[in-house]
Protein backbone atom coordinates (compact mmCIF):
# COMPACT_ATOMS: atom_id res chain seq x y z
CA UNK A 1 0.00 0.00 0.00
CA UNK A 2 1.64 3.35 -1.12
CA UNK A 3 0.38 6.24 1.65
CA UNK A 4 -0.20 9.45 0.02
CA UNK A 5 1.21 13.23 1.53
CA UNK A 6 1.65 16.29 -0.13
CA UNK A 7 5.07 17.78 1.90
CA UNK A 8 7.23 15.22 3.14
CA UNK A 9 9.85 16.65 5.36
CA UNK A 10 13.11 14.17 5.92
CA UNK A 11 15.26 15.45 9.04
CA UNK A 12 13.71 16.91 12.66
CA UNK A 13 17.03 19.05 13.02
CA UNK A 14 17.09 22.62 13.68
CA UNK A 15 16.30 23.59 9.97
CA UNK A 16 13.62 20.89 9.33
CA UNK A 17 11.71 22.10 12.41
CA UNK A 18 11.89 25.43 11.11
CA UNK A 19 11.18 24.53 7.68
CA UNK A 20 7.61 22.25 8.98
CA UNK A 21 6.89 25.69 11.28
CA UNK A 22 6.88 27.77 8.27
CA UNK A 23 4.36 24.92 6.24
CA UNK A 24 2.24 25.16 8.92
CA UNK A 25 1.77 28.56 9.18
CA UNK A 26 0.96 29.15 5.14
CA UNK A 27 -1.65 25.95 5.76
CA UNK A 28 0.01 23.62 4.78
CA UNK A 29 0.21 19.41 5.38
CA UNK A 30 3.51 18.25 6.66
CA UNK A 31 4.83 14.42 7.04
CA UNK A 32 8.21 15.13 9.10
CA UNK A 33 10.47 12.21 9.33
CA UNK A 34 13.19 11.81 11.75
CA UNK A 35 15.22 8.55 12.19
CA UNK A 36 16.32 9.17 15.73
CA UNK A 37 13.46 8.59 18.85
CA UNK A 38 13.95 12.21 19.63
CA UNK A 39 13.70 15.40 17.82
CA UNK A 40 16.16 18.32 17.36
CA UNK A 41 19.04 16.79 15.58
CA UNK A 42 22.61 18.06 16.49
CA UNK A 43 20.65 20.29 18.56
CA UNK A 44 20.10 17.78 21.27
CA UNK A 45 23.64 17.55 22.50
CA UNK A 46 24.76 20.70 22.60
CA UNK A 47 24.68 22.27 25.85
CA UNK A 48 26.44 25.16 25.27
CA UNK A 49 24.88 28.90 24.38
CA UNK A 50 24.21 29.38 20.67
CA UNK A 51 25.88 32.06 19.23
CA UNK A 52 24.04 34.51 16.41
CA UNK A 53 21.52 36.94 17.27
CA UNK A 54 18.68 36.82 19.46
CA UNK A 55 16.54 36.36 16.16
CA UNK A 56 18.26 32.44 15.81
CA UNK A 57 18.17 32.24 19.71
CA UNK A 58 21.17 33.30 20.49
CA UNK A 59 22.59 32.82 24.27
CA UNK A 60 20.19 29.90 24.71
CA UNK A 61 21.60 26.57 25.10
CA UNK A 62 21.64 24.27 21.82
CA UNK A 63 19.15 21.92 23.87
CA UNK A 64 16.50 24.36 25.32
CA UNK A 65 16.50 25.40 21.28
CA UNK A 66 15.44 22.16 20.23
CA UNK A 67 12.70 22.27 22.72
CA UNK A 68 11.50 25.56 21.99
CA UNK A 69 11.55 24.09 18.39
CA UNK A 70 9.60 21.01 18.89
CA UNK A 71 7.01 22.78 20.70
CA UNK A 72 6.25 25.07 17.90
CA UNK A 73 5.55 21.96 15.75
CA UNK A 74 3.42 20.60 17.94
CA UNK A 75 1.53 23.61 18.23
CA UNK A 76 0.33 22.44 14.89
CA UNK A 77 -1.46 18.81 15.57
CA UNK A 78 -3.78 18.67 12.88
CA UNK A 79 -1.11 20.01 10.08
CA UNK A 80 1.88 18.42 11.21
CA UNK A 81 2.26 14.23 11.20
CA UNK A 82 5.31 13.29 12.83
CA UNK A 83 7.20 9.84 12.56
CA UNK A 84 9.79 9.60 14.64
CA UNK A 85 12.58 6.47 14.69
CA UNK A 86 11.76 6.72 10.87
CA UNK A 87 14.57 6.23 8.50
CA UNK A 88 14.20 7.52 5.03
CA UNK A 89 15.50 4.36 2.91
CA UNK A 90 15.46 5.57 -0.43
CA UNK A 91 14.28 8.45 -2.85
CA UNK A 92 12.51 7.56 -6.28
CA UNK A 93 11.43 9.25 -9.02
CA UNK A 94 8.29 10.52 -8.88
CA UNK A 95 8.92 11.50 -5.25
CA UNK A 96 8.32 8.02 -4.14
CA UNK A 97 10.12 7.43 -0.59
CA UNK A 98 10.55 4.18 1.62
CA UNK A 99 10.96 4.80 4.86
CA UNK A 100 11.49 2.24 7.66
CA UNK A 101 9.07 3.16 10.49
CA UNK A 102 9.91 0.87 13.99
CA UNK A 103 10.01 -2.11 12.18
CA UNK A 104 7.78 -1.73 9.41
CA UNK A 105 8.71 -0.96 5.88
CA UNK A 106 6.62 2.02 4.67
CA UNK A 107 5.99 3.83 1.07
CA UNK A 108 4.99 7.33 0.51
CA UNK A 109 3.91 9.14 -2.29
CA UNK A 110 5.00 12.60 -1.87
CA UNK A 111 4.25 16.09 -3.81
CA UNK A 112 6.69 17.88 -2.63
CA UNK A 113 10.11 16.65 -0.27
CA UNK A 114 12.20 18.94 1.86
CA UNK A 115 16.03 16.96 2.58
CA UNK A 116 17.15 18.65 5.58
CA UNK A 117 19.42 15.58 6.65
CA UNK A 118 22.14 17.09 8.33
CA UNK A 119 25.93 16.41 8.10
CA UNK A 120 28.26 13.20 8.66
CA UNK A 121 31.55 13.26 9.83
CA UNK A 122 34.83 13.53 8.29
CA UNK A 123 37.38 10.83 8.83
CA UNK A 124 40.82 11.16 9.36
CA UNK A 125 43.59 8.75 8.00
CA UNK A 126 46.22 7.58 10.28
CA UNK A 127 47.84 4.56 11.45
CA UNK A 128 45.34 2.72 13.70
CA UNK A 129 43.05 4.81 13.07
CA UNK A 130 40.17 1.55 13.82
CA UNK A 131 41.30 1.34 17.24
CA UNK A 132 38.41 1.57 20.00
CA UNK A 133 38.30 4.82 21.75
CA UNK A 134 38.74 6.39 18.88
CA UNK A 135 36.00 8.38 18.23
CA UNK A 136 34.22 11.12 16.11
CA UNK A 137 32.94 14.33 17.97
CA UNK A 138 29.33 13.72 17.25
CA UNK A 139 29.92 10.12 19.33
CA UNK A 140 31.75 11.70 22.08
CA UNK A 141 28.80 14.38 22.55
CA UNK A 142 26.00 12.23 22.19
CA UNK A 143 27.54 9.62 24.61
CA UNK A 144 28.34 13.06 27.16
CA UNK A 145 25.30 15.00 26.79
CA UNK A 146 22.95 12.48 25.63
CA UNK A 147 23.33 8.98 27.87
CA UNK A 148 25.54 10.91 30.46
CA UNK A 149 28.41 8.36 29.76
CA UNK A 150 32.04 9.75 29.69
CA UNK A 151 33.93 8.61 26.61
CA UNK A 152 37.25 8.17 28.44
CA UNK A 153 39.82 9.83 31.24
CA UNK A 154 42.54 10.95 29.48
CA UNK A 155 41.31 12.71 25.95
CA UNK A 156 43.37 14.40 23.15
CA UNK A 157 41.12 16.18 20.78
CA UNK A 158 42.29 16.79 17.11
CA UNK A 159 40.53 19.57 15.19
CA UNK A 160 40.78 23.15 16.59
CA UNK A 161 37.18 23.97 14.63
CA UNK A 162 34.62 25.44 16.93
CA UNK A 163 33.36 21.68 17.29
CA UNK A 164 36.32 21.22 18.47
CA UNK A 165 36.76 23.73 20.59
CA UNK A 166 33.32 23.16 22.21
CA UNK A 167 33.34 19.76 22.63
CA UNK A 168 36.58 20.18 24.46
CA UNK A 169 35.08 22.40 27.09
CA UNK A 170 32.23 20.02 27.43
CA UNK A 171 34.77 17.26 27.96
CA UNK A 172 36.32 19.26 30.69
CA UNK A 173 32.94 19.83 32.70
CA UNK A 174 32.32 16.06 32.34
CA UNK A 175 35.49 15.96 34.47
CA UNK A 176 37.54 14.19 31.96
CA UNK A 177 41.06 15.25 31.13
CA UNK A 178 41.89 16.70 27.90
CA UNK A 179 45.27 16.82 27.33
CA UNK A 180 45.82 18.94 23.93
CA UNK A 181 44.11 20.06 21.25
CA UNK A 182 45.79 19.62 18.21
CA UNK A 183 45.18 21.38 14.73
CA UNK A 184 47.36 21.03 11.89
CA UNK A 185 46.80 24.46 9.98
CA UNK A 186 48.95 27.00 11.40
CA UNK A 187 46.06 29.05 13.37
CA UNK A 188 43.40 28.11 15.25
CA UNK A 189 40.27 27.08 13.50
CA UNK A 190 36.96 28.07 15.18
CA UNK A 191 36.14 31.85 17.53
CA UNK A 192 38.95 32.40 19.77
CA UNK A 193 36.28 33.54 22.55
CA UNK A 194 35.94 29.31 22.75
CA UNK A 195 39.60 28.59 22.65
CA UNK A 196 40.41 31.45 25.28
CA UNK A 197 37.63 29.51 27.28
CA UNK A 198 39.97 26.09 27.11
CA UNK A 199 43.25 27.81 27.61
CA UNK A 200 41.86 29.13 30.83
CA UNK A 201 41.53 25.69 31.77
CA UNK A 202 45.12 24.92 31.47
CA UNK A 203 44.46 22.73 27.80
CA UNK A 204 47.10 23.32 25.51
CA UNK A 205 46.03 24.40 21.60
CA UNK A 206 48.82 23.11 19.86
CA UNK A 207 49.00 24.38 15.53
CA UNK A 208 50.70 22.78 12.74
CA UNK A 209 50.17 19.65 14.30
CA UNK A 210 48.75 16.38 13.55
CA UNK A 211 48.19 13.02 15.00
CA UNK A 212 50.82 10.30 13.46
CA UNK A 213 49.68 7.13 14.52
CA UNK A 214 47.78 5.54 17.63
CA UNK A 215 49.44 2.82 19.90
CA UNK A 216 47.68 0.04 22.02
CA UNK A 217 46.46 -3.80 21.95
CA UNK A 218 42.51 -3.99 22.09
CA UNK A 219 42.03 -0.51 22.55
CA UNK A 220 44.12 3.38 22.30
CA UNK A 221 46.86 3.63 25.07
CA UNK A 222 48.46 5.98 23.49
CA UNK A 223 49.27 8.47 20.44
CA UNK A 224 51.75 10.18 18.62
CA UNK A 225 51.50 13.41 17.18
CA UNK A 226 54.16 15.44 14.95
CA UNK A 227 54.05 19.26 13.79
CA UNK A 228 53.99 20.36 10.22
CA UNK A 229 56.16 23.00 8.60
CA UNK A 230 54.16 25.81 6.13
CA UNK A 231 54.43 23.22 3.30
CA UNK A 232 51.94 20.56 5.68
CA UNK A 233 55.23 17.94 5.75
CA UNK A 234 55.51 16.28 8.71
CA UNK A 235 58.85 17.66 10.87
CA UNK A 236 61.10 14.88 11.72
CA UNK A 237 61.94 14.14 15.47
CA UNK A 238 58.92 16.70 16.48
CA UNK A 239 56.80 13.58 17.66
CA UNK A 240 55.36 13.51 20.91
CA UNK A 241 53.63 10.89 22.56
CA UNK A 242 50.61 11.39 24.68
CA UNK A 243 49.12 8.41 27.27
CA UNK A 244 45.46 8.71 26.45
CA UNK A 245 42.32 6.62 26.58
CA UNK A 246 40.45 8.10 23.95
CA UNK A 247 41.00 10.29 20.86
CA UNK A 248 38.62 12.65 19.94
CA UNK A 249 38.42 13.89 15.79
CA UNK A 250 36.99 16.77 15.32
CA UNK A 251 37.64 17.86 11.60
CA UNK A 252 34.84 18.56 9.72
CA UNK A 253 31.66 17.31 8.48
CA UNK A 254 30.33 16.45 4.98
CA UNK A 255 26.70 17.26 3.98
CA UNK A 256 24.25 14.29 3.82
CA UNK A 257 23.13 13.93 -0.04
CA UNK A 258 23.21 10.46 -0.67
CA UNK A 259 19.31 10.60 -1.13
CA UNK A 260 19.47 13.67 -3.05
CA UNK A 261 21.90 11.67 -5.25
CA UNK A 262 19.33 8.71 -5.24
CA UNK A 263 16.88 10.88 -7.04
CA UNK A 264 19.01 12.16 -9.57
CA UNK A 265 19.78 15.94 -8.15
CA UNK A 266 22.51 17.74 -9.59
CA UNK A 267 25.77 17.84 -6.93
CA UNK A 268 28.48 19.57 -7.27
CA UNK A 269 32.08 19.07 -4.71
CA UNK A 270 32.44 22.38 -3.33
CA UNK A 271 34.89 22.23 -0.41
CA UNK A 272 33.91 25.62 1.45
CA UNK A 273 30.26 23.83 1.66
CA UNK A 274 32.13 20.68 2.77
CA UNK A 275 32.14 18.32 -0.20
CA UNK A 276 28.98 17.23 -2.48
CA UNK A 277 26.57 20.08 -2.31
CA UNK A 278 22.85 20.40 -4.21
CA UNK A 279 22.80 22.37 -6.67
CA UNK A 280 19.80 24.59 -5.41
CA UNK A 281 17.90 27.77 -6.49
CA UNK A 282 17.46 30.84 -4.35
CA UNK A 283 14.46 29.42 -3.46
CA UNK A 284 16.25 26.55 -2.14
CA UNK A 285 14.75 24.00 -4.79
CA UNK A 286 16.81 21.43 -6.65
CA UNK A 287 17.30 20.69 -9.87
CA UNK A 288 14.56 18.27 -9.44
CA UNK A 289 11.33 20.41 -9.07
CA UNK A 290 9.09 20.19 -6.08
CA UNK A 291 12.66 18.71 -4.25
CA UNK A 292 14.05 21.06 -1.57
CA UNK A 293 17.35 20.50 0.44
CA UNK A 294 18.33 22.93 3.28
CA UNK A 295 20.45 23.39 6.57
CA UNK A 296 23.57 21.29 6.79
CA UNK A 297 22.24 18.75 4.13
CA UNK A 298 22.32 21.93 1.28
CA UNK A 299 26.16 23.26 3.31
CA UNK A 300 27.84 23.07 6.04
CA UNK A 301 27.62 26.08 7.87
CA UNK A 302 25.42 26.84 11.54
CA UNK A 303 22.59 25.97 13.22
CA UNK A 304 21.50 29.77 12.80
CA UNK A 305 21.68 29.76 9.06
CA UNK A 306 19.99 26.26 8.92
CA UNK A 307 17.13 27.41 10.99
CA UNK A 308 16.71 30.30 8.25
CA UNK A 309 17.37 28.45 5.29
CA UNK A 310 14.52 26.31 6.81
CA UNK A 311 11.91 28.65 7.51
CA UNK A 312 12.57 29.63 3.58
CA UNK A 313 12.08 26.48 2.49
CA UNK A 314 9.29 25.85 4.00
CA UNK A 315 7.61 28.76 2.79
CA UNK A 316 8.76 27.74 -0.73
CA UNK A 317 7.67 24.48 -0.55
CA UNK A 318 4.22 25.80 0.34
CA UNK A 319 3.74 28.30 -1.87
CA UNK A 320 4.68 25.71 -4.92
CA UNK A 321 1.95 23.31 -3.34
CA UNK A 322 -0.56 26.14 -3.51
CA UNK A 323 -0.31 27.55 -0.31
CA UNK A 324 1.07 30.75 0.34
CA UNK A 325 1.55 32.12 3.85
CA UNK A 326 -0.11 35.65 4.50
CA UNK A 327 3.48 37.30 4.93
CA UNK A 328 5.44 35.41 2.70
CA UNK A 329 7.03 38.45 1.10
CA UNK A 330 7.88 40.12 3.95
CA UNK A 331 9.22 36.63 5.30
CA UNK A 332 11.38 35.77 2.67
CA UNK A 333 12.67 38.97 2.76
CA UNK A 334 13.35 39.22 6.25
CA UNK A 335 15.02 35.47 6.14
CA UNK A 336 17.40 36.69 3.28
CA UNK A 337 18.68 39.62 5.06
CA UNK A 338 18.94 37.51 7.93
CA UNK A 339 21.38 35.45 6.09
CA UNK A 340 23.19 37.92 4.77
CA UNK A 341 24.07 39.34 8.57
CA UNK A 342 24.86 36.15 9.59
CA UNK A 343 27.50 35.55 6.91
CA UNK A 344 28.68 38.94 6.59
CA UNK A 345 32.01 38.60 8.86
CA UNK A 346 34.88 37.22 7.75
CA UNK A 347 33.75 34.01 9.63
CA UNK A 348 31.41 34.26 6.94
CA UNK A 349 33.87 34.13 3.96
CA UNK A 350 33.91 30.99 3.56
CA UNK A 351 30.62 30.38 2.81
CA UNK A 352 30.76 33.33 0.91
CA UNK A 353 33.08 31.87 -1.55
CA UNK A 354 31.34 28.52 -1.50
CA UNK A 355 27.88 29.93 -2.35
CA UNK A 356 29.50 32.11 -4.73
CA UNK A 357 31.38 28.91 -7.12
CA UNK A 358 27.78 27.19 -6.51
CA UNK A 359 25.92 30.36 -7.98
CA UNK A 360 27.90 29.80 -11.07
CA UNK A 361 26.13 26.67 -11.76
CA UNK A 362 22.64 27.41 -10.48
CA UNK A 363 20.06 27.14 -12.62
CA UNK A 364 16.26 29.15 -13.03
CA UNK A 365 17.34 32.03 -11.08
CA UNK B 1 48.97 34.42 20.26
CA UNK B 2 45.39 34.63 19.98
CA UNK B 3 45.46 33.22 17.03
CA UNK B 4 47.90 30.18 17.42
CA UNK B 5 47.56 29.54 21.25
CA UNK B 6 43.75 31.15 22.03
CA UNK B 7 44.85 33.64 24.74
CA UNK B 8 45.24 37.64 24.09
CA UNK B 9 48.59 39.69 24.75
CA UNK B 10 49.06 41.54 27.54
CA UNK B 11 48.96 44.73 25.52
CA UNK B 12 45.55 43.37 24.06
CA UNK B 13 44.54 42.65 27.48
CA UNK B 14 44.63 46.55 28.45
CA UNK B 15 43.24 47.91 24.97
CA UNK B 16 39.64 46.47 26.98
CA UNK B 17 40.28 47.87 30.34
CA UNK B 18 39.55 51.70 30.65
CA UNK B 19 41.80 53.75 33.20
CA UNK B 20 41.82 52.29 36.39
CA UNK B 21 40.16 55.52 38.18
CA UNK B 22 37.34 54.54 36.10
CA UNK B 23 37.20 51.30 37.58
CA UNK B 24 36.50 52.08 41.60
CA UNK B 25 32.59 51.61 40.51
CA UNK B 26 32.31 48.25 38.86
CA UNK B 27 32.50 48.03 34.83
CA UNK B 28 32.54 45.42 32.42
CA UNK B 29 35.61 43.99 30.55
CA UNK B 30 34.21 42.68 27.16
CA UNK B 31 37.06 40.52 26.20
CA UNK B 32 35.81 40.01 22.16
CA UNK B 33 38.54 40.40 20.00
CA UNK B 34 37.46 38.91 16.96
CA UNK B 35 34.65 39.93 14.29
CA UNK B 36 31.94 36.57 15.17
CA UNK B 37 28.64 36.87 13.84
CA UNK B 38 27.42 37.26 17.74
CA UNK B 39 25.29 40.07 20.18
CA UNK B 40 23.67 38.92 23.12
CA UNK B 41 26.28 41.03 25.41
CA UNK B 42 24.53 44.06 23.39
CA UNK B 43 21.11 43.11 23.54
CA UNK B 44 20.94 41.77 27.03
CA UNK B 45 22.57 44.92 28.74
CA UNK B 46 19.54 47.08 30.08
CA UNK B 47 21.17 49.81 30.03
CA UNK B 48 22.18 49.78 26.43
CA UNK B 49 25.94 49.93 27.52
CA UNK B 50 27.19 47.51 24.92
CA UNK B 51 27.22 48.55 20.95
CA UNK B 52 27.37 46.17 18.14
CA UNK B 53 25.25 47.59 15.40
CA UNK B 54 23.44 46.19 12.84
CA UNK B 55 26.29 44.37 11.43
CA UNK B 56 26.19 41.46 14.42
CA UNK B 57 29.98 40.73 13.51
CA UNK B 58 31.24 43.86 14.47
CA UNK B 59 33.07 43.82 17.87
CA UNK B 60 31.45 45.20 20.91
CA UNK B 61 32.18 48.50 22.91
CA UNK B 62 31.53 49.49 25.86
CA UNK B 63 30.34 53.01 27.10
CA UNK B 64 31.78 52.92 30.55
CA UNK B 65 29.67 55.96 31.04
CA UNK B 66 26.66 53.51 30.92
CA UNK B 67 27.89 51.04 32.25
CA UNK B 68 27.16 50.15 36.16
CA UNK B 69 28.57 46.65 36.43
CA UNK B 70 25.14 44.52 36.72
CA UNK B 71 26.59 41.54 35.19
CA UNK B 72 23.97 40.93 33.03
CA UNK B 73 26.39 40.35 30.40
CA UNK B 74 29.03 38.17 32.03
CA UNK B 75 26.39 35.22 32.10
CA UNK B 76 24.35 36.55 28.55
CA UNK B 77 27.93 36.00 26.76
CA UNK B 78 28.08 32.10 25.22
CA UNK B 79 32.05 33.27 24.92
CA UNK B 80 32.23 33.39 28.79
CA UNK B 81 34.43 36.61 27.58
CA UNK B 82 33.17 39.65 30.02
CA UNK B 83 34.01 39.77 33.11
CA UNK B 84 33.02 43.07 35.53
CA UNK B 85 35.88 44.65 37.52
CA UNK B 86 35.99 46.59 40.57
CA UNK B 87 39.37 48.33 42.17
CA UNK B 88 38.94 48.88 45.89
CA UNK B 89 41.32 50.12 48.10
CA UNK B 90 43.49 47.03 48.98
CA UNK B 91 41.65 44.34 46.83
CA UNK B 92 40.11 44.23 43.34
CA UNK B 93 36.95 42.70 42.99
CA UNK B 94 35.80 41.08 40.02
CA UNK B 95 32.43 38.73 38.73
CA UNK B 96 33.30 36.15 36.64
CA UNK B 97 31.03 33.47 34.78
CA UNK B 98 31.76 30.24 36.15
CA UNK B 99 30.21 26.61 34.77
CA UNK B 100 32.32 23.66 36.67
CA UNK B 101 31.58 21.13 39.48
CA UNK B 102 32.08 21.39 41.91
CA UNK B 103 30.50 25.00 42.94
CA UNK B 104 32.27 27.56 44.70
CA UNK B 105 30.69 28.39 47.97
CA UNK B 106 31.04 32.02 49.73
CA UNK B 107 33.61 32.16 51.96
CA UNK B 108 36.13 29.58 50.46
CA UNK B 109 39.81 30.66 48.94
CA UNK B 110 40.15 29.48 45.22
CA UNK B 111 42.92 29.94 42.99
CA UNK B 112 42.96 32.24 41.15
CA UNK B 113 44.16 31.53 37.31
CA UNK B 114 45.12 33.77 34.56
CA UNK B 115 44.83 33.70 30.65
CA UNK B 116 47.21 30.70 30.27
CA UNK B 117 46.02 28.83 33.04
CA UNK B 118 48.28 29.60 35.13
CA UNK B 119 47.84 29.47 39.26
CA UNK B 120 48.61 33.20 39.79
CA UNK B 121 47.68 33.72 43.50
CA UNK B 122 44.02 33.59 45.53
CA UNK B 123 40.75 34.29 45.17
CA UNK B 124 38.09 34.81 48.07
CA UNK B 125 34.73 33.92 47.07
CA UNK B 126 32.61 36.78 48.81
CA UNK B 127 29.02 35.73 46.70
CA UNK B 128 27.78 32.84 44.67
CA UNK B 129 24.33 33.45 42.40
CA UNK B 130 22.86 30.79 40.29
CA UNK B 131 19.24 32.15 39.72
CA UNK B 132 17.02 30.49 36.89
CA UNK B 133 17.84 33.83 34.45
CA UNK B 134 21.03 33.00 34.34
CA UNK B 135 20.59 29.67 32.63
CA UNK B 136 22.94 27.78 34.47
CA UNK B 137 26.19 29.92 34.33
CA UNK B 138 27.21 31.02 37.79
CA UNK B 139 28.23 34.02 38.58
CA UNK B 140 30.87 34.30 41.04
CA UNK B 141 32.05 37.56 42.64
CA UNK B 142 35.39 37.51 44.21
CA UNK B 143 38.38 39.27 45.67
CA UNK B 144 42.02 39.29 44.15
CA UNK B 145 44.83 41.28 44.99
CA UNK B 146 45.64 44.37 43.62
CA UNK B 147 48.76 43.53 40.99
CA UNK B 148 46.46 40.91 39.75
CA UNK B 149 44.65 43.76 37.91
CA UNK B 150 45.45 42.83 34.45
CA UNK B 151 45.96 38.99 35.08
CA UNK B 152 43.36 37.45 36.39
CA UNK B 153 40.51 35.80 34.53
CA UNK B 154 39.12 32.55 36.26
CA UNK B 155 39.16 30.50 39.38
CA UNK B 156 39.99 27.10 40.26
CA UNK B 157 39.32 24.71 42.94
CA UNK B 158 42.09 23.69 45.14
CA UNK B 159 41.13 20.25 44.90
CA UNK B 160 42.61 20.31 41.46
CA UNK B 161 45.74 20.69 42.32
C1 LIG C 1 29.76 20.58 18.83
C2 LIG C 1 28.90 21.43 17.96
C3 LIG C 1 28.69 22.74 18.33
C4 LIG C 1 27.88 23.57 17.56
N1 LIG C 1 27.68 24.86 17.99
C5 LIG C 1 26.87 25.69 17.27
C6 LIG C 1 26.61 27.03 17.73
O1 LIG C 1 27.09 27.48 18.79
N2 LIG C 1 25.82 27.82 16.96
C7 LIG C 1 25.26 27.36 15.81
O2 LIG C 1 24.52 28.12 15.16
N3 LIG C 1 25.50 26.10 15.36
C8 LIG C 1 26.29 25.24 16.05
N4 LIG C 1 26.53 23.96 15.61
C9 LIG C 1 26.04 23.55 14.27
C10 LIG C 1 24.62 23.03 14.26
O3 LIG C 1 24.42 22.07 15.26
C11 LIG C 1 24.27 22.46 12.89
O4 LIG C 1 24.65 23.37 11.89
C12 LIG C 1 22.78 22.23 12.77
O5 LIG C 1 22.35 21.26 13.70
C13 LIG C 1 22.37 21.77 11.37
O6 LIG C 1 20.98 21.58 11.35
P1 LIG C 1 20.27 20.59 10.33
O7 LIG C 1 18.83 20.62 10.69
O8 LIG C 1 20.65 20.97 8.96
O9 LIG C 1 20.91 19.16 10.59
P2 LIG C 1 20.92 18.21 11.89
O10 LIG C 1 20.81 18.96 13.13
O11 LIG C 1 22.09 17.33 11.69
O12 LIG C 1 19.59 17.36 11.72
C14 LIG C 1 19.43 16.39 10.70
C15 LIG C 1 18.37 15.39 11.12
O13 LIG C 1 18.08 14.55 10.02
C16 LIG C 1 17.90 13.23 10.46
N5 LIG C 1 18.15 12.32 9.34
C17 LIG C 1 19.29 12.22 8.59
N6 LIG C 1 19.15 11.28 7.63
C18 LIG C 1 17.90 10.77 7.77
C19 LIG C 1 17.16 9.76 7.08
N7 LIG C 1 17.68 9.10 6.03
N8 LIG C 1 15.90 9.48 7.50
C20 LIG C 1 15.37 10.15 8.55
N9 LIG C 1 16.01 11.11 9.22
C21 LIG C 1 17.27 11.42 8.84
C22 LIG C 1 18.87 13.09 11.60
O14 LIG C 1 18.48 12.08 12.51
C23 LIG C 1 18.82 14.48 12.25
O15 LIG C 1 17.91 14.54 13.30
C24 LIG C 1 27.31 23.08 16.36
C25 LIG C 1 27.53 21.75 15.97
C26 LIG C 1 28.31 20.92 16.75
C27 LIG C 1 28.51 19.48 16.32
S1 LIG D 1 27.64 44.91 33.46
FE1 LIG D 1 25.46 45.36 33.25
S2 LIG D 1 25.42 47.50 32.66
FE2 LIG D 1 27.50 46.84 32.34
S3 LIG D 1 27.56 46.24 30.20
FE3 LIG D 1 27.10 44.40 31.38
S4 LIG D 1 24.88 44.25 31.38
FE4 LIG D 1 25.42 46.35 30.77
S1 LIG E 1 28.17 37.98 23.53
FE1 LIG E 1 30.30 37.55 24.10
S2 LIG E 1 31.15 36.41 22.37
FE2 LIG E 1 29.24 37.37 21.65
S3 LIG E 1 29.92 39.33 20.75
FE3 LIG E 1 29.38 39.74 22.89
S4 LIG E 1 31.30 39.52 24.02
FE4 LIG E 1 31.62 38.57 22.01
Amino acid sequence: MILNRDLVIIGAGPSGLCAAKMAAESGQKVLLIDRNPQLGGQLIKQTHMFFGSEKQYAKTRGIDIAKKLIDDVKNYPDLIEIWDNATVLGLYPDKVLTVLLGETYRKVQAQAIIVATGASEKVLAFENNDLPGIYGAGAVQTLMNVYGVKPGEKIVMVGSGNIGLIVSYQLMQAGVKVLAVIEAAPVIGGYKVHASKLQRLGVDIITSCTIKKALGQDKVESIITTRLNEKWEEIPGTEQEYDVDAVCIAVGLSPLTNLLAMLGCELKYISELGGLVPVLTNDYETTIEGVYACGDASSIEEASSAMVEGYIAGLTASKKLGKVHPDYDDLILDFRKQLEVLRSGPFGEKIRKGLAKLEGVRVGC
Amino acid sequence: MLNQKGYPSPEQVKTKFPDVKILVKPKAIVECYEKIPCNPCSTSCPFKAITIGEDINNIPIVDFDKCTGCGICVYSCPGLAITVCEVLDDKIRFKIPYEFLPFPKQGEIWSAVNRKGEVIGEAYIEKVTLTPRQDKTQLVQVLVDKDLLYEFVTIRSKVYE
